[in-house]
């Protein structure tokens, strides 16, 4: 059975794409046959992050115009053979998308992918509602500070209401996903605990990235960073969140800092 | 040549029906009788308008110019007379309503205005997940429950009391109708804003000893009281 999950946030830069193109190689590594489908028309970012930027010819847009067939459109991944990509247009906006169209392609994409991973742009408006409309999961990605958590807040709202789920009186499965989450800053008292934003959203956590270069490098050279460095705290906490979406139990790790021993001798800051 | 259409005959059909119409029993004297109408009128106004009405004149005997005199004060009166039986015919001329016979006695019915049948209103809302920022919940007719927290950004409008199961962080406005004894309570409260029947207290003027326990807020007088539930 094909499952729509969409990655959306209400606020911007949270970390929606990197999520995206991280859970969907972390699937498709587990066997998945995934396709990523970015749906920030006029502002897209997935091609780049996923490394296809000079590999796009046709994108949703022109299919949801009939211009092109699906098949013309999608990309597949060079490093995953189980990965695909379907851009959004640059030159147009988000009014170019319908509903009827969008409706289309997420059921012929039913019948060819097992996950199909709808990477939402950020904002309330036709764009992310559209992104979420036909979605069965929903992956909140959420950073742990005041603006953000009541951004989730709202987009939680609008998944009970304006999916073609929640029409029909069936319920889109949540899980937050905090994202941009500082060890330090979090063991200083700084940062909204992980329990404050859980009891603010009431909605299953699905794990926790902590805040990372990696993140930065990964896109620079066009990967997702579960495929750029497995074994960075970011990719590992991806992987676990992947495998939680596959259902299984995986034991919840809040991240915290390794210091090396250069670190804590070498730790204190002069004043 | 000119064809000249005939006109097709329509045929005039007189059919027969019956109606039934007030009969008023003028007395004499014809003053006071009037009088009497006239304090009916005062009583319910619009009664006789658009009702038909005869007149019954057998228990008088009056000439053909105090006929026409009654029906004109009548029509004063706005009450439209449809018939006169009750007098011979010489004395009703062609200006007045038609002399009527045959009528028989009926009883009129009033027929009362039938109450659509009313489906009791539910006077409590209940809301079994959390409010979410964004969501407006408008309830004029009583009680709005919630079971679950209601977020920064939510309100919530009842025309009755507020229970929260759970931490109060939007707005909660109750007694919206006007009714100064309703109440909000809730397990946490970290309201952006509390109004009971208008009045209204702002996150910042609620005391901090009353924030992270369970409260409630009412109305005395004009002074929003927020107390803590033990």
């Amino acid at each position: 059975m094909a499952k729509v999950l969409v990655v959306t946030s209400g606020k911007g830069g949270v970390g929606k794409t990197t999520s995206t193109a991280a859970l969907g190689a972390s699937l498709a590594q587990g066997g998945q046959k995934v396709v990523v489908v970015d749906f920030d028309v006029g502002l897209r970012n997935l091609d780049l992050v996923m490394g296809a930027e000079r590999r796009v010819v046709f994108d949703l847009i022109n299919v949801v115009q009939g211009v092109a067939k699906l098949s013309q459109a999608l990309i597949r991944d060079k490093r995953l053979e189980n990965l695909w990509l379907l851009p959004a247009s640059q030159t147009r906006d988000k009014d170019a998308l319908t509903d009827e169209g969008v409706g289309s392609i997420i059921a012929d994409l039913r019948t060819r992918f097992d996950w199909i991973i709808c990477d939402s742009p950020a904002g309330i408006e036709r764009g992310a509602t559209l992104a979420m409309r036909y979605a069965d999961e929903a992956v909140i990605v959420t950073n742990p500070e005041v603006s953000s958590v009541r951004d989730s807040d709202r987009i939680i709202g609008m998944l009970d209401s304006k999916t073609v789920k929640a029409e029909k009186g069936e319920p889109v499965k949540k899980h937050v996903l905090i994202t941009r989450y500082d060890t330090a800053r979090a063991a200083r008292g700084e940062m909204l605990t992980i329990e404050d934003i859980l009891e603010i959203l009431a909605t299953p956590l699905l794990g926790i990235i902590p805040e990372s270069q990696d993140v930065l490098r990964a896109s620079n050279v066009g990967s997702p960073v579960t495929l750029n460095n497995a074994a960075s705290a970011p990719a590992r906490a991806y992987h676990d969140a992947a495998r939680r979406l596959m259902g299984e139990t995986v034991k919840m790790l809040v991240p915290t800092e390794r210091k090396g021993l250069m670190d804590r001798l070498l730790g204190r800051r002069a004043a | 040549m000119e064809a000249r259409a005939e006109p097709t005959r329509q045929l005039v059909r007189l059919r027969g029906r019956s109606y039934v119409a007030f009969v008023f029993c003028p007395v004499v004297p014809i003053v006071g009788w009037l009088e009497e109408i006239d304090e009916t009128l005062a009583r319910s106004p619009g009664f006789f308008v658009g009702k038909p009405v005869v007149l019954d004149l057998s228990a008088l005997d009056l000439s053909q110019s105090a006929i026409a005199h009654l029906v004109t004060s009548l029509e004063t009166r706005n009450i439209r007379i449809l018939g006169i039986e009750g007098v011979d015919a010489a004395h009703v001329t062609t200006s007045m309503p038609p002399l009527l016979t045959g009528g028989r006695n009926c009883v009129v019915q009033q027929n009362k205005p039938q109450k659509p049948e009313a489906k009791p209103k539910p006077t409590s809302l209940l809301l079994e997940s959390p409010v979410r920022s964004g969501q407006s919940i408008i309830f004029a007719d009583g009680d709005v429950t919630v079971l679950g927290s209601v977020s920064s950004g939510a309100e919530i409008c009842a025309g009755g009391s507020i229970h929260i199961y759970g931490t109060l962080r939007g707005r909660a406005m109750a007694g919206v109708n006007g009714n100064p004894a309703a109440r909000i309570y809730c397990q946490r409260i970290e309201a952006e804003l509390l109004a009971i029947d208008g009045y209204y207290q702002t996150a910042e003027q609620i005391d901090p000893s009353v924030r992270d326990r369970p409260a409630q807020a009412w109305l005395e007088g004009d002074v929003m009281k927020i107390t803590p539930l033990s």
